[in-house]
């Protein structure tokens, strides 16, 4: 199977909901829009041409510039042995979006972890905690805004590289 | 459940009533920390709810502040069992982001090592199924041969758990005579430990009744949870990131995916036994058509000169410098790179804005993803054997908590 197949596919049925195809060092990178992103994993699961059933992984990440937090879901097909990777943007401000468990049993902790660390609200998930950070904290550490070092710190003088 | 009725009352129905029992964080029959609230019946378990994190050193947020050199100490301390595959799948993943071409001697001794690891790693994982299946004899057999892996490791690197071996572009030095004779001396004495270490299980009546059934899953449900590694192949299906996607000349070599059938904790034993034998055959193979060139390659920007350079020669000063303080920028990319790993498909996603350190970095890391089918696998089982299914999973504390 190729990769414009892939391509192909996705748009018979949803082509408004493409908004970028990209090609990361050979790897298929579609951006779609946030609404029907789990109709379209579960459309790609069962479709016979693509059959992306094996979930790799599943993350977040944040981009502090367009103030927008990406969902990111590894797709792979074992058996022709294709890969995709799906990004879809939310705001930084409130992400939500719906929760794969449906189609994927393992995004249930993959799941947690973007929202313990991302704070992405994944609605009718389970069981979304915490899961690696304690259920006190109040931030969600991965985002950009929460740096590593405390900047008011007075006793590192960085002056000659900057960091 | 059904109820029973009460000895003293016949009229009467008692109540079913389940026990509370907390498990961990540091049982020493979980070998790690992982805590588990089982709900009881009796010896049955009902229900149970795992909590992580206890070990939680967020090296994903480390690893944005982090030079791209620096970022390989923090690999070794996820899948412990075996840090040299962790460490070159990182170095891997930054070559693949810098387009670097490697020399094949240098994947050949890359193999060499990380199929090492693997040993270790199903070695220590095997070793302590016999431990929980109440055979300690094996395992003690079994660490001696562990530490014939560490020393050679110690003399390639200098160091025997959190190995930090290799460099960007290839490795710190090349294998020296002592480290040769000391991968001969392990590849004669292994086989013959090992085989021993298989004849005491593998046909054992006892071990086989013990096992045999105990913590299964379906090929279905390993998928639909994203099992990989071993633990996928004992449920039956042949994926192999070495084979699916090969990387460091893995296309070279001549080896077999063991697969099993029924996914439980006989299956997983055997198929990690079977994979050792595979992984001595590699490095034998690896050993045998080593090509000559060089161990390590020229991206002066990444690896560091040697010291008489330094001292002699303005350009590698300049290079030290820039390495040690870590003010090498890097092309702007998103790259993913798998490799299998001890437990299965270890997986770095790295997103570079164009500066020193990583944007993003995610770790896809096996043990996280399946060990969140624990508690389907142990329901119904006695609580001896949820210890056995934990240990056959092989869940590493470190990789399972990044």
């Amino acid at each position: 199977m190729e990769q414009e197949r892939v391509i192909e596919v996705l748009k018979e049925k949803f082509e408004g909901e493409i908004l970028q195809i990209e090609t990361h060092y050979d790897f298929l990178t579609l951006s779609l829009k946030k609404d029907k992103i789990v109709e379209i994993i579960h459309y790609l699961y069962h479709h016979p041409d693509t059959k992306f059933q094996y979930l790799t992984t599943l993350s977040g990440i944040h981009y502090p510039d367009l103030n927008q937090i990406a969902v990111m879901y590894q797709l792979h097909n074992l058996v022709s042995n294709q890969r995709i990777r799906i990004k879809t943007y939310l705001p930084a401000d409130n992400p939500v979006t719906k929760t794969l468990t449906p189609v994927f049993l393992s995004a249930n902790w993959m799941e947690r972890e973007t929202y313990d660390f991302f704070g992405v609200r994944f609605e009718g998930h389970p069981d979304l905690r915490r899961i690696l950070n304690v259920d006190e904290m109040i931030i969600f550490p991965l985002r950009k805004e929460y740096p590593l070092e405390d900047q008011t710190r007075e006793d590192k003088n960085d002056n000659m590289f900057g960091r | 459940m059904s109820n029973t009725p009460s000895i003293t009352e016949p009229n009467k129905v008692e109540e079913k009533q389940y026990a509370t029992l907390n498990l961990g964080p540091t049982h020493p029959a979980t070998h790690g920390i992982f805590q588990n609230v089982l709900k009881m019946d009796g010896e049955v378990i009902v229900s149970s709810e795992p909590t992580i994190g206890y070990i939680h050193r967020a090296f994903e947020k480390l690893a944005e502040r982090r030079p791209y050199n620096q970022i390989t100490p923090l690999t070794d301390r996820m899948n412990y069992c075996s840090a040299p595959i962790n460490n070159i799948g990182w170095h891997m993943t930054v070559e693949k982001l810098l387009g670097i071409e490697i020399p094949k001697r240098i994947q050949y001794l890359r193999v060499i090592i990380m199929e090492l690891a693997r040993i270790t790693d199903h070695l220590v994982c095997n070793a302590v199924i016999g431990v929980d299946t109440g055979a300690l004899t094996g395992f003690v057999y079994m660490f001696q041969q562990r530490e014939l892996v560490y020393e050679i490791y110690e003399e390639i690197c200098g160091a025997r758990l959190t190995t930090n071996v290799g460099r960007i572009g290839g490795f710190e030095r090349d294998f020296s005579p002592k480290a040769w004779a000391k991968i001969d001396k392990f590849l004669k004495e292994f086989p013959l430990v090992m085989k021993e270490f298989e004849n005491l299980l593998k046909r054992n009546r006892i071990f086989m009744d013990r096992t045999i059934g105990c913590g299964g899953i379906t090929a279905e449900k390993a998928l639909n949870y994203s099992f990989s590694g071993p633990n996928l192949r004992a449920a039956g299906v042949d994926y192999d990131v070495r084979v699916a996607k090969p990387y460091s000349s893995y296309e070279d070599f001549d080896f077999i995916i063991p697969v099993g059938s029924n996914g439980d904790v006989y299956d997983r034993f055997m198929v990690r036994q079977e994979e050792m034998w595979q992984s001595l055959s590699i490095i034998k193979q690896a050993i045998k058509n080593l090509p000559e060139g060089p161990y390590h390659t020229e991206v002066p920007e990444f690896y560091l000169p040697p010291k008489e350079e330094v001292y002699n020669n303005m350009e590698a000063l300049i290079y030290h410098f820039k390495i040690v303080m870590g003010e090498t920028d890097v092309p702007k990319g998103e790259v993913y790179h798998c490799v299998e790993g001890g437990n299965g498909e270890l997986g770095f996603y790295l997103i570079s804005d164009g500066g020193r350190t990583p944007f993003r970095l995610h770790f896809r890391r096996p043990c996280f993803i399946y060990y969140q089918a624990y508690p389907e696998m142990i329901k119904g089982s006695m609580l001896s054997d949820a210890i056995l299914t934990m240990s056959s999973m092989n869940v590493i504390a470190g990789e399972l908590d990044a």
